[in-house]
């Protein structure tokens, strides 16, 4: 275990460099682009673009330059966004919480649905019930997320919103938890059950075909053999089995979508988290943002990968490699 | 006279198939006929076809029903229907009484599901865009999986220094998420003034090229990984060493011995990929980082359609519907095609 966790670290570190090598590469380096232009947002002064020259050391080589955009970015924390005139990475930090309270919720929901309906159409397999959750499973994970936020705000803001059923549903919008839980609560159920249907479909086609996998496995066929009842080995074996490779997809799906993955809906739903800041900054073309919401996103979920990766190892010792 | 074993020469049978129903036949047989029995999966073929059939046609649509250039807007036009004419955006409309509503649907051959805030036919922007969809969605899981099928029969045939190299850059670009990729390289390319220029080529930003190479290749690796598994394990079974000792040349093993058998897995994945590239699309552009203007996508559609949501609903709903019904049917196709060619579903993606 050991071993391994020390292999895996060091490959988490060359995976950093390098994909911080990338971006670099990708917004400094790119043949035809001029930097300083882009990272000055939209017409800017030529003395902005003389500062961001100095700045990023852009007459300098380029492993200079690299070293120089790594302490703006991690060091000194300084970049400034050239479209707002505001510090990015404080900014970040402050939309976190959004993104954070997004992601959770809707994970609860889509832990708990998942399970019931993958477990529901393993359990009734050979009826009917079985292929009518595996369609409405593939419906869920065929719509595009922020389609569907937009039916969802038709139908809850607009249309029915005068019905009773919807009548509760708050504006867009974000409220702190810790200024107003039911405020809080109320304007992300919707985000919340959004963000949840693709998971929703994905991880129950996962677990259904893990329950039936599992079902063939010998020590299966043993619990049933010493008399358990049907639910135990359902409970206690195929399903604790199974649970093995939806707990590493959680792990890997929570990382890329706290990371910046639910931008869609974050967008859809004008909440203003790191997403949100993102996209805001895309239309506004302001660099600096994209680039430190990118390199800080891909950090975190590389970082959430590799712990994904030892707690798998520690669960099931088959996957540590020699 | 030996018994016919199909387990014995790697034959796996469905649930409903006995010996005796498969002998003779070669697995491509077998599996077509399985995918023939398979009604929702044909069914779920022929919608597909049928929405590329239907997007490839949007000229013919535009020019001879609608009449109208859905690229050019037409803000101070009129429509005839029934006899009446009507301005095709219209004073008013909107909760307040101000500003322009565009004609909500129609239901005749002019603006059949109305307009959007530029006076254009939804109905036939919605049906370019699926044009401009499908190709890049097409194109890039084609390019996806060309690529992964090279670098995956060259890692896992050479092995060695050659697979540690590809398999490292490939988990690299696994190791990258998606959208984060897509994003830092959409912004760079299509914020250069004059297009990317490579030389030779000049590709402008309104390309259709860019968000295809992007998304191309982001989703190598979703390829590379079961091909380049099957090829190591192909590579040391009896007809591979029976071909070596028979001296069959490098190139000849990789794609007269191996590449058939790995055939199967590419023709499983590519609808699943098709499906995946176009949600990827209908994101970026979304996002407005995917297809640029003049050029439209069925993201791009849904976009415009954002600011008209709770006037002119159809604007934003048509095109999210073909993209619907255009990616469950790839994907029921998908299920279909690994339930005929690989009924113990080996292959599996994300």
């Amino acid at each position: 275990m050991a071993t391994f966790a020390i292999r895996r670290a060091l490959w988490l570190l060359v995976v950093l460099f390098a994909i911080s090598v990338l971006v670099f590469l990708i917004f400094f380096a790119t043949p035809g682009v001029d930097p300083a232009r882009q990272m000055a947002g939209r017409n800017p002064s030529a003395e902005t673009i003389k500062n961001i020259k100095h700045e990023f050391g852009l007459d300098r080589a380029l492993p200079i330059r690299y070293g120089l955009m790594m302490k703006h970015m991690f060091i000194s924390r300084d970049l400034i966004s050239y479209g707002s005139h505001t510090r990015v990475i404080p900014e970040i930090l402050s939309a976190t919480p959004v993104t954070l309270s997004l992601v959770f919720g809707a994970a609860v929901i889509w832990v708990i649905f998942s399970i019931l309906t993958g477990v529901g159409a393993a359990v009734f397999r050979g009826t009917v019930i079985d292929p009518i959750l595996m369609i409405l499973a593939l419906i869920g994970i065929s719509i595009p997320v922020f389609w569907l936020g937009e039916v969802v705000n038709l139908v809850t803001q607009s249309r029915l919103h005068d019905f009773f059923l919807f009548s509760w549903v708050p504006p867009l919008g974000y409220t702190p938890l810790t200024q107003d839980p039911l405020m809080w609560f109320e304007q992300l159920v919707f985000p919340w059950l959004t963000l949840s249907v693709l998971y929703i479909g994905f991880y129950a086609r996962v677990l259904r075909a893990n329950l039936i996998e599992t079902e063939n496995e010998d020590y299966i066929r043993t619990a049933r053999a010493k008399g358990l009842s049907e639910r135990r080995v359902l409970l206690r074996h195929t399903l604790r089995t199974s649970m093995i490779t939806f707990v590493s997809l959680f792990g890997l799906d929570f990382g890329i979508l706290v990371g910046g993955g639910a931008l869609l809906t974050e967008v859809v739903f004008g909440l203003p988290g790191v997403g949100l800041l993102t996209y805001n900054s895309l239309t506004a073309l302001d660099l600096p943002v994209i680039m430190t919401t990118v390199i800080y996103g891909a950090f975190f979920i590389t970082l959430a990968n590799a712990l994904v990766d030892l707690l798998y190892a520690w669960l099931d010792p088959r996957v540590r490699p020699a | 006279m030996a018994v016919f074993e199909p387990e014995a020469e790697g034959i796996v049978l469905d649930a409903e198939e006995t010996g005796g129903d498969i002998a003779g036949r070669s697995p491509w047989a077998l599996a077509g006929r399985r995918l023939v029995r398979n009604k929702l999966a044909l069914a779920a073929l022929a919608l597909f076809v049928l929405i590329v059939a239907v997007s490839f046609a949007a000229p013919v649509y535009s020019k001879h029903v609608a009449n109208t250039d859905p690229f050019e807007s037409n803000i101070s036009g009129t429509v005839t229907i029934d006899g009446k004419t009507e301005p095709v955006l219209q004073q008013g409309g909107g909760k307040l009484g101000l500003g322009e509503t565009p004609i909500g649907p129609t239901w005749h051959s002019h603006y059949l599901l109305g307009a959007d805030n530029q006076g254009r036919d939804v109905a036939a922007r919605v049906l370019y865009g699926g044009r401009a969809s499908l190709e890049i969605g097409l194109g890039s899981a084609l390019l996806a999986s060309l690529v992964a099928v090279v670098f995956g029969l060259v890692a896992g045939f050479f092995g060695g220094v050659t697979d540690t190299g590809i398999s490292r850059l490939m988990d690299l670009i696994w190791a990258f998420p998606v959208y984060l990729l897509a994003i830092s390289l959409a912004t760079v390319l299509l914020t250069a003034p004059n297009g990317l220029n490579l030389g030779i080529f000049n590709v402008s930003a309104s390309s259709l090229w860019i968000p295809l190479v992007i998304i191309g290749v982001i989703y190598v690796p979703y390829v590379f990984r079961p091909i380049r598994g099957q090829v190591l394990s192909l590579r040391q079974r009896e007809f591979v060493e029976a071909a070596i000792a028979q001296g069959a040349s490098n190139f000849r093993l990789i794609f007269r011995e191996i590449l058939p058998n790995v055939a199967s897995t590419v023709i499983v994945l590519l609808p699943l990929m098709i499906a995946t590239t176009i949600l990827t699309e209908s994101a970026l552009s979304y996002l407005s980082i995917g297809v640029q203007a003049p050029k439209a996508s069925w993201g791009t559609i849904i976009e415009d359609g954002q600011a008209l949501l709770y006037t002119r609903p159809t604007v934003a709903i048509a095109p999210g519907v073909m993209i619907v019904l255009t990616v469950l049917a790839l994907n029921v196709l998908g299920d279909g095609l690994r339930d005929a060619l690989d009924p113990r579903s080996k292959v599996r993606v994300k």
